[in-house]
């Protein structure tokens, strides 16, 4: 049976604390970590498939045109080569996050460097790798001078009307203080450590596909589009993923490659991108130029806000860097200016890269703030705390609930953030300068519409099904611990099925969205077994105690069901919550940096956030999020920056040797506080998201420590010691 | 020509070009040892030969003739699993769990390669006995990407068993 709820209203029951079993929110570890240590999860490209053939991808060596040919006979001699595949149906680039459409097809037609073309099939890796790279493609390339490569070169295109309101020009002259500055933020790449990789078997009729993908509910359906086969007819299977960061939010390249090989040779197939086929032709963040004018009046007070953004992606592609999403409500302020604009340019797809948006527009916002909070002779926490809207600046809605003060006066005061006056090169430890600086951290909250299903069975266990899954973020645990404490049942009573379309629909992975949205629907699910559990026992479903299997004193969960399972599918959706509100996590950034004052280098020495995103569901892997933002904070800040050659447009640094991830010691003593708070109008459950909170803003900390340290303010991210140098004071 | 995987004797017959990775993966499926770049560039996929830590994808399986492989699975087991895997699974150091197996065969060696004392760059003397300091573990953990950011409870779960096993 199926209990449906849509949320048009905040839900300020908080059912979850009125339960019993005391599992909800504690920091259990997780159920699927002993698979993990002992390399027994398995990932997709692991799962033994009888008969499999190998497919190694062909990628493009030329930026825009057409293969006009391609020579299968210089392979189809070589040992072990079954087949060269360069049907119709290959697609040319990864779809975005929830396109529900197949992605641009026929790959014949090449739109940027390094875009797959065609597959060749062998009966071993070695084979086809060897057959791939000795592959003779001829092509139609376009002139080079005719494509625009390069963003700044470039006119761009508005994204959308933008927001304006009052006269910013007027504020910026009428303000006691101002600031007018450009910051520029190089592309990022997920480089999630498990690369894209699809196994297809094909029965004439159904195809059963492994993929590392995070929203299978989507997936099917652009799977189904581009091979033009029925949804019905299609099982998708993830289990495990390594990593998504966005990447792996719609199909990619590979997944599509190897479905067509088996449909055509009537054979499994499996399909592993490389690294380097990773970096070249999935989802980049796009690089920005963005403009932050900012006037405050004496006291502070924000009057004047304007942020205005140029990002780039390729023709025809609707997604563009959405880096305005938090400013349009973190600071009141009444004159506003916020636009955004698309240049289109031939660099692989731009897409959703973890934090979309905030990632790179809330560490320029701060990094202004801070200069501000400088002109205006205010404590940075203190300028902060002085701009905190009471509504949506507008649209005038109300927040959800707003945790950035408490987190703003809890970091500082963990942290021991000195609030006296500041001025930088005033530590020094032998070459090294040290100083602090903080930022705020703000993330839009999202929520999708999500189905569960729970079975109460006869023997005292319980079963959730979904085929929602885990990419690392903690699925598994969360909603084993939702079931739990609903249901009166310790977690090691509760199994937790994912990644498999045969399962009801869940959100999907992404957006941070997944645990509010599809731990909703286990809620639901759950709510209604208790009411019918309730019946049976012949009470209020309210007054039913659930714990440790049983309902009630004496009466056990197994006798009240006696011998029956009780099955339940939950489906969420969000309703009018969404119009009504503006919700977003919010938090605070604190860090200590060092610069080498000869080389410019700059190392973090720590780094403390605290983050105010709703109810904690698991404390353990909540934390395991703020560290992983925090991580990639320090990436986005320091090392992280894709490099396009200027003459044809590729990606010169296509590599985890070139593109600067952090390693172990790149992070230091990282602290992380989570301010516990209930937002009932975020979902039934009152959680919101965290996936991606720990990573916006960040920069903006290290940003603004790196200046206090030693006077070197830059604009550009992420700041490498040539940068650092260039930028220091005489 | 043979080589011995977790302490059972296999033959060498297969492509010469076979890495030592892929030789692990696909003919004898031992799927622990991951492969995250192919190129000795992220760690995944390191492995013990005759105990001392190597990047799996770097090296031709045609090159170990007689040697002593032990992969994740040698180290422990989903019902037995070392003291390494449980600190993990305790301390949540990981997330996705892609570079888990490496790291823990990573760190298995880098203690050992302490107990050694070998110096790393972190190291405040190039002779006598090494602290297992988390800026030396740190250092040598480096060659182990995780790119989910969980380092902090990776160098938690080894500063702990480090803690136990070296002093
Ligand atoms: S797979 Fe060997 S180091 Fe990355
Ligand atoms: S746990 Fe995902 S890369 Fe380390």
């Amino acid at each position: 049976m199926t209990a449906h709820l849509k949320q048009d209203k905040p839900d300020t029951r908080n059912l979850l604390d009125k339960m019993r079993q005391g599992v909800i929110g504690k920091p259990l570890s997780r159920p699927d970590g002993p698979a993990k240590v002992s390399g027994t999860a398995p990932y997709t490209a692991d799962h033994a498939v009888e008969n499999c053939l190998e497919g190694v991808l062909v990628t493009a060596t030329i930026v825009r045109g057409e293969v006009a040919d391609i020579d299968a006979q210089s392979v189809l001699t070589m040992p072990g080569v079954v087949a060269v595949i360069d049907d119709e149906r290959l697609t040319a680039r990864a779809a975005q996050g929830g396109a529900d459409e197949a992605p641009e097809q026929p790959a014949r037609k090449v739109g940027y460097f390094g875009q797959p073309i065609a597959l060749v099939v062998a009966e071993s890796f070695e084979e086809a790798r060897d057959a791939a790279k000795q592959l003779k493609v001829d092509y139609r390339a376009d002139d080079l001078s005719d494509i625009p490569l390069d963003p700044v070169q470039t006119d761009p295109e508005p994204q959308d009307d933008g927001t304006r309101q009052g006269d910013l020009a007027h504020a910026m002259t009428s303000a006691a203080h101002s600031v007018d500055l450009t910051y520029r933020t190089e592309g990022h790449a997920s480089a999630a450590m498990e690369p894209h990789a699809a196994i297809a078997e094909w029965d004439g009729k159904r195809l059963t596909v492994h993929a590392s993908l995070q929203m299978l509910n989507h997936n099917i359906i652009e799977l189904a589009d581009a091979l033009d086969v029925k949804e019905e007819d299609i099982r998708l299977i993830s289990r495990y993923v390594g990593g998504g960061f966005g990447s792996k939010l719609g199909i990619s390249e590979e997944t599509v490659a190897a479905c067509v090989a088996a449909m055509e040779l009537g054979r499994p197939v499996r399909v592993v991108m490389s690294r380097q086929q990773v970096f070249q032709c999935i989802m980049r963040r796009s690089e920005t130029k963005q403009r932050l004018r900012l006037a405050a009046d004496g006291d502070g007070k924000l009057i004047g806000f304007g942020h205005e953004a140029r990002v780039s992606n390729l023709p025809g592609e609707d997604f563009a860097e959405p880096v305005l999403q938090s400013s349009e409500f973190l600071y009141a302020a009444e004159n506003r200016l916020l636009q955004l604009e698309v240049a289109r340019i031939h660099r692989m797809t731009a897409g959703s890269v973890r934090a979309p948006g905030e990632a790179v527009g809330m560490p320029a916002l701060e990094a202004a703030m801070d200069v501000l909070a400088e002109k205006a002779g205010i404590d940075p926490v203190e300028l902060r705390l002085r701009n905190i809207p009471d509504k949506h600046p507008s649209e005038g809605l109300p927040f959800s609930s707003h945790k950035l003060a408490e987190c703003l006066k809890q970091g500082a005061e963990a942290f021991g953030w000195d609030s006296g006056p500041r001025k930088p090169r005033q530590r020094r430890e032998g070459e090294w300068w040290i100083g602090t600086g903080m930022a705020s951290a703000a993330r839009v909250h999202n929520i999708e519409e999500a189905k569960a299903r729970v079975t109460l069975k006869a023997d005292g266990t319980a079963l959730v099904e979904t085929d929602m899954t885990d990419i690392g973020t903690g699925t598994y645990s969360i909603l084993g611990q939702i079931a739990g404490e609903m249901l009166g049942l310790p977690v090691e009573k509760v199994l937790v099925e994912l990644g498999d379309t045969r399962l009801p629909r869940g959100s999907g992975s992404g957006g941070s969205w997944g645990a509010a949205s599809v731990g909703s629907a286990v809620f639901v699910a759950c709510n209604r077994l208790r009411e019918r559990l309730a019946g049976k026992v012949g009470i209020a479903a309210d007054d039913l105690v659930l714990k440790d299997g049983t309902a009630g004193n004496d009466l056990r969960l197994t006798d009240l069901l006696d011998g029956e399972d009780l099955c339940e599918e939950g489906h969420y959706e969000p309703g009018e919550i969404e119009d009504d509100y503006t919700a977003a996590g919010f938090g605070a950034f604190f860090a200590q940096v060092r610069v080498n004052r000869f080389t410019g280098e700059t190392r973090v020495d720590r780094m403390l956030g605290a983050f105010g995103f709703g109810r904690v569901l698991n404390e353990k892997t909540a934390r395991s999020q703020c560290l992983g933002g925090i991580t990639w904070s320090i990436g986005a800040a320091l090392t992280e920056s894709l490099l396009f050659d200027p003459v044809d447009g590729h990606l010169v640094n296509c590599d985890l040797a070139e593109y600067h991830v952090p390693v172990h010691r790149d992070i230091p003593d990282v602290e992380v506080i989570m301010v516990e708070e209930r937002d009932p109008a975020a979902s039934p459950i009152q959680a919101k998201g965290i996936g991606e909170l720990g990573m916006c803003g960040g920069a903006g900390a290290i940003a603004n420590a790196i200046y206090d340290a030693c006077g070197a303010r830059l604009f550009e991210f992420p700041m490498t010691p040539d940068r650092v140098l260039s930028a220091l004071p005489e | 020509m043979a080589i011995t995987i977790n302490g059972q004797e296999h033959d060498l017959s297969g492509d010469p070009r076979t890495t030592l990775l892929d030789y692990l993966r696909d003919d004898l499926r031992l799927t622990g040892t991951k492969k995250g770049c192919d190129h000795g560039q992220c760690g995944a996929c390191t492995v013990l030969v005759n105990g001392m830590r190597i990047n799996s994808c770097l090296t031709l399986a045609v090159m170990h003739d007689g040697d002593s492989i032990t992969t994740i699975e040698g180290l422990g087991s989903l019902g037995s699993p070392s003291t390494l895997q449980k600190a993990f699974v305790e301390h949540d150091g990981y997330q996705c769990g892609f570079c888990t197996p490496g790291q823990i065969c990573s760190a298995t060696a880098m203690m050992a390669e302490i107990r050694a004392g070998w110096p790393s760059d972190a190291s405040e003397e190039l002779e006598g006995p090494i602290g297992a300091t988390s800026e030396e573990i740190r250092e040598r953990m480096s060659g182990n990407l995780c790119r989910c950011g969980a380092y902090a409870n990776i160098l938690a779960a080894i500063g702990e068993v480090a803690e136990e096993e070296l002093s």
